[in-house]
C-alpha cells in the first residue's frame, strides 16, 4: 500500500471517528471514489474489485460453508466537496456460508456528491448475511444518495440489513430494496434515518415472502425536524403457507417537517399472517413527561427518546 | 401537621369537559413520611397526582400547590422534578432503544453504572441482565414498573408521587416495590402512594379519603382503612358518597 493510499485510508476512517487499526483477521475493503485504496480478505472470502469511471464494481462470494469469525469492515467515501460515486456490488453467501459485514459511508465535506449502491445479493440455502451500513455526513447536507438492492433468500437462509443515517445532514436519500424470501427463510429489513433542514427521505423496502413458513420483518424508524420530509413504502407479500411478516414504522415529526407512511400487506394465501403498524406523529407525550419528572428539560427528552428510536436494535 | 408538611394541596378545583374532577381539595403531607390517597375507581385520585407534579393535560386548575412552602402552580413538570419532585406511573411508559441503563441515569443524582447496578438490585432485577435491554414492549408490565422504581430511586427524590403501585405486577414484584418504599422514606423522602388497595393503604403512616373529586377524611391508617372498606365500597354510587359520609368520617 503507498504512503498516499494509508493516508487517504486513515482521513476516511478519521470522518466517522474511528482510528485505523484493524486487526490482521479482520477483513476490510476501503474505497475512495472510484479508487481502491486497500483490500484485505481472509480464508473462505472473496472480494474482487474493479475500478470505474465513477466507482467501482464488486462481487463478493463466501465459500460453501465456511464462516467468516469476525464481521468484515467496508469504508466507502468521498472527502472532497463534489464527486460520483457508483458502487456495483454482486454479493454470493454460498451454501451454509457465513458473514457479517460493517459497512461505513462517509462524505463529510459534501456540497454536491451523488453516491448510489446497486447490489445484488443471493444468500444461499442455510447461509447467513449480516449487512449493517452506517452513513456519516456533513453538515451541509449537500449529497444525494440512492441505495438500490435486489435480494434472494434461498431456504433456511438469513439475511439481515440495517441501514443508519443519524450523522450529520442527510440531503437526499431514495432507498430501494427487493427482497423475495424462499422456504424457511428469515428477513430483517431495517433503516434508521434523522432528518433535519431541507433533507428528503424517501425509502422503499418490499418483501416477498413466496416460500413456506418464510418470515420477513420490515423496520423503519424515522425522526424529521425543521422542513424534512419523509416518505415511507413498505410492502410485505405473503403467497406461502405459513408465511409470518411485520411491518413497522415509526416517525417522530417536529417543526414544519411532515411524514407519510405507506404501509401495504398483502396475503394471498389463508395459512400465511402479516402484521403492521404504523405510528406518525410528535414525540409521545407520556414519554416526554416521564423523562421531564426524571428532571430533564422537554428538549433533553426529545433528544433522548429520538435517540432510542434511531439506535440499533437492543 | 401541615408546618412540617412538604407539599400542601390549597383549595384545588379542576374541572375537565365541564365536570370538576377535583372539587376544592385542601391536604397536606409531611415530610419523611409515606401517605397514601385511597377511593374507588373515577375518585379523582390519578388526577391529583397528574396536577400536583404538573403534567401538560392537569395544569389549569384553581387552587394552589406548595412544595417545601413554596408555590409551584406556575411551573412545568420537569422545573417541579429539580425541585425534588418525581412520578411513577400507573402503566409506565415504553421506550424503543433506549436502554434500561440510559433510562435510569437519565435523573439520576449519581451517573454512574454503580448506581445502575445498586438500584436494579434494589428492586430485584439483576443488572447483567437488564442494564442494556430497552425499556420497550419486551419488558413486561411488572419489569417495566420495576426499572421505572429503580430510576427513582437514583433521583434521590424529596418527594416521589406513586399511582397505583400494585397494578399489573406480580407478588414478588410487590415486596419489592414495599421493600423500595423502606428504602425511600429511610433515606429522606417522602412518599404519597395513590390507590384502590388497602394493602398498599396499610404501608403507609398516613391516609386521605377522595370520592368523587372531594376528601371525605384523613387521618390514621386504620381509620382510612375502616371507612374505604365500610362504608365506601358498599356505596350504590361510588363516586357520590352516602350524605352522613363526611360526617361520619369525623369520627374515629
Amino acid at each position: 500500500m503507498s504512503d498516499e493510499h494509508g493516508e487517504m485510508i486513515r482521513r476516511l476512517y478519521a470522518s466517522i471517528g474511528e482510528a485505523c487499526v484493524i486487526e490482521p483477521n479482520v477483513a476490510h475493503v476501503e474505497v475512495h471514489g472510484n479508487r481502491v485504496l486497500g483490500l484485505h480478505l481472509v480464508d473462505g472470502l472473496k472480494v474482487e474489485a474493479d475500478e470505474t469511471d465513477d466507482g467501482i464494481s464488486a462481487r463478493v462470494r463466501v465459500e460453501p460453508g465456511r464462516v467468516i469469525e469476525t464481521p468484515v469492515r467496508i469504508c466507502f467515501g468521498l472527502l472532497p466537496e463534489r464527486g460520483v460515486q457508483r458502487i456495483k456490488m454482486d454479493v454470493d453467501i454460498a451454501e451454509g456460508g457465513r458473514v457479517a459485514v460493517l459497512a461505513s459511508c462517509t462524505f463529510p465535506n459534501a456540497v454536491q456528491i451523488l453516491h448510489t449502491m446497486d447490489a445484488d445479493i443471493r444468500v444461499g440455502k442455510d447461509a447467513q448475511y449480516l449487512y449493517l451500513e452506517r452513513h456519516v455526513h456533513g453538515k451541509s447536507g449537500g449529497v444525494t444518495i440512492v441505495p438500490k438492492a435486489r435480494v434472494i433468500l434461498e431456504e433456511g437462509a438469513r439475511f439481515r440489513t440495517d441501514f443508519e443515517l443519524i450523522r450529520g445532514l442527510v440531503g437526499d436519500i431514495d432507498i430501494d430494496y427487493h427482497a423475495v424470501c424462499g422456504p424457511r427463510s428469515v428477513l430483517e429489513m431495517a433503516a434508521r434515518v434523522s432528518g433535519a433542514g431541507d433533507d428528503r427521505i424517501k425509502i422503499r423496502e418490499e418483501a416477498t415472502l413466496e416460500g413456506e413458513a418464510a418470515r420477513g420483518v420490515l423496520t423503519t424508524n424515522v425522526a424529521v425536524r425543521e422542513r424534512a420530509r419523509a416518505e415511507i413504502f413498505n410492502t410485505l407479500l405473503a403467497t406461502a403457507p405459513y408465511a409470518r411478516g411485520h411491518v413497522d414504522c415509526k416517525e417522530i415529526i417536529q417543526g414544519e417537517a411532515q411524514a407519510r407512511a405507506t404501509p401495504i400487506v398483502d396475503v394471498r394465501h389463508p395459512k400465511a399472517h402479516v402484521t403492521h403498524e404504523a405510528a406518525i406523529g410528535s414525540v409521545d407525550s407520556k414519554q416526554l413527561e416521564t423523562l421531564m419528572a426524571h428532571g430533564l428539560t422537554e428538549e433533553e427528552a426529545t433528544e433522548l427518546i429520538i435517540e432510542g428510536l434511531l439506535s440499533p436494535s437492543l | 401537621m401541615r408546618e412540617k408538611a412538604i407539599l400542601e394541596i390549597r383549595n384545588l378545583v379542576l374541572r375537565m369537559s365541564g365536570r370538576s374532577i377535583l372539587d376544592d381539595l385542601s391536604m397536606g403531607f409531611a415530610r419523611h413520611r409515606v401517605h397514601a390517597v385511597i377511593g374507588p375507581n373515577g375518585a379523582g385520585k390519578s388526577t391529583l397526582a397528574c396536577a400536583i407534579m404538573g403534567l401538560s393535560d392537569y395544569r389549569r386548575y384553581e387552587g394552589s400547590i406548595l412544595f417545601k412552602g413554596e408555590p409551584v402552580d406556575e411551573l412545568p413538570v420537569d422545573q417541579r422534578a429539580r425541585r425534588g419532585m418525581t412520578m411513577a406511573w400507573q402503566e409506565p411508559a415504553r421506550y424503543e432503544g433506549l436502554s434500561v441503563e440510559r433510562f435510569i441515569l437519565s435523573g439520576a443524582a449519581k451517573k454512574s453504572k454503580e448506581t445502575v447496578r445498586e438500584v436494579l438490585e434494589q428492586v430485584g432485577l439483576d443488572p447483567a441482565r437488564y442494564g442494556g435491554r430497552a425499556v420497550d414492549k419486551t419488558l413486561s408490565g411488572g419489569e417495566r414498573k420495576r426499572v421505572e422504581l429503580a430510576s427513582i430511586l437514583a433521583m434521590r427524590p424529596l418527594l416521589v408521587i406513586m399511582d397505583e403501585p400494585d397494578s399489573g405486577i406480580d407478588m414478588d414484584a410487590l415486596a419489592r416495590i414495599f421493600d423500595a418504599l423502606e428504602f425511600l422514606k429511610a433515606n429522606g423522602s417522602t412518599v404519597l402512594l395513590i390507590t384502590h388497595s388497602v394493602a398498599v393503604l396499610e404501608r403507609a403512616d398516613h391516609g386521605f379519603l377522595m370520592c368523587d373529586g372531594k376528601l371525605i377524611c384523613e387521618g390514621g391508617v386504620e381509620k382510612i382503612r375502616r371507612y374505604y372498606a365500610n362504608k365506601c365500597m358498599p356505596c350504590d354510587h361510588p363516586n357520590e358518597p352516602h350524605s352522613d359520609f363526611g360526617e361520619r368520617a369525623g369520627d374515629e
